[in-house]
């Protein structure tokens, strides 16, 4: 069977544009290996129009809802290995089966990016944690470090001062990076320690982590964490999508309706250049996406 | 005979959410733990499992750190 169209990823991007495709009746398969993509690990959200308040888990209810009053069949679960393009039909090879579609959208998305420091994978599970929605409430009235200095970095301090006992924001800038109000919220703390021009060095343990060793102007010094939330950005899964041009952030090159240099490769949202990783924004370009896949295809 | 089935969990972890509605499709009784509420449940699953991080499912006294849906499976026999 050759689709119309093969959405891959299912994070904002993804779900909005299988809804505007399923709503052009296109032939359509969604591929991801989960629903909702980062939007799912994220905290709270205050900033997605119409609502004031909602949480990552919460939104993702709401897309997965969306996506199913359409019937759109989505194969959860599989990995992208390869996809290549033979003429008109673009070839999609998963780990568990081989796709044809006469084109696609690629919106799979960023992943957490990992320090690389010693001890880091040591004690992954065991202290060390990329996701403080998930594995902050292990860490109770603990002593805690957060590294990075962005949005998610604050918003895993804010989630975490409900929780910890003491916070350490490491971050290797010369001052915070998120917004405003979320700088506000955590200078209000008086858990929180913010540590600017400070950057990990390794983390050390026995069983579980007991300390990590910083170095802050020329100096190394270890600080008594049990915890360590690795906050330091993202990046795109696109090792996959060979011979569609990149930039030197590994990002999907887009031009401002989606398309890549390959015809009948779209992509959208935070996998591609586009500025501002944002949900609403990666809503937004998957949108516009499938309706640059729909108009290729009529067209053809 | 049922296996025993305890599911160790934090309310905003979306695995979490994946694995509960994974067994409750599959027709499977289970005890849901949620450990961000019961710091001796956590302290218990961090002993069982021997890591800080969720989900974790006990199935019959075998652990699973995280939602692997074949792993968990094969396990139930389903």
């Amino acid at each position: 069977m050759v689709y119309d169209l093969v959405v891959i990823g299912a994070g904002p991007a993804g779900i909005t544009a299988s809804i505007y495709a399923a709503r052009k009746k296109m032939g359509l398969l969604v591929i991801s290996k989960d629903i909702g993509g980062q939007t799912a690990w994220s905290g709270d959200i205050e900033n997605y129009t119409g609502y004031q308040f909602i949480t990552g888990p919460e939104l993702t209810k709401r897309f997965k809802d969306h996506i199913a009053t359409y019937g759109i069949q989505v194969n959860e679960g599989e990995d992208i290995l390869t996809l290549k393009k033979d003429r008109a039909i673009i070839s999609i090879r998963t780990d568990n089966a081989l796709y044809q579609s006469r084109s696609v959208i690629i919106a799979s998305g960023k992943m957490p990016k990992e320090l690389g420091v010693e001890g880091e994978k040591e004690f992954k599970g065991k202290g060390v944690a990329y996701c403080a929605t998930c594995d902050g409430p292990l860490f109770t009235k603990k002593q805690v470090a957060i590294i990075g200095g962005g949005n998610s970095a604050l918003d895993a301090a804010i989630g975490l001062e409900r929780i910890a006992d003491k916070i350490y924001i490491i971050n290797i800038e010369k001052a915070l990076t998120a917004d405003e109000v979320m700088q506000d919220a955590v200078k209000k703390s008086s858990k929180v320690t913010v540590l600017n021009e400070s950057r990990i060095v390794s983390v050390k343990g026995n069983e579980f982590v007991q300390a990590i060793e910083i170095e802050q102007n020329n100096v190394k010094r270890d600080i008594a964490v049990e915890g360590v939330f690795v906050e330091i950005g993202l990046v795109p899964n696109s090792g996959f999508a060979e011979g569609v041009d990149k930039n030197s952030l590994n990002e999907i090159m887009v031009n401002c309706v989606c398309e890549t240099n390959i015809a009948g490769i779209f992509a959208a949202g935070d996998v591609t250049n586009v500025p501002e990783k944002q949900i609403i924004v990666a809503a937004g370009e998957g949108a516009k996406a499938a309706l640059s896949a729909f108009r290729y295809l009529i067209n053809k | 005979m049922d296996k025993k089935v305890i599911t160790y969990t934090t309310q905003g972890c979306p695995h979490c959410i994946g694995l509960k509605e994974f067994l409750t499709e599959k027709g499977i009784s289970f005890e849901s733990i949620d450990v961000s509420s019961d710091p001796a449940k956590a302290d218990e699953m961090v002993k069982k499992s021997g890591q800080m991080g969720v989900p974790v499912v006990d199935i019959d006294g075998e652990i699973i750190v995280g939602f692997d849906k074949d792993i968990i499976s094969q396990r139930l026999g389903i």
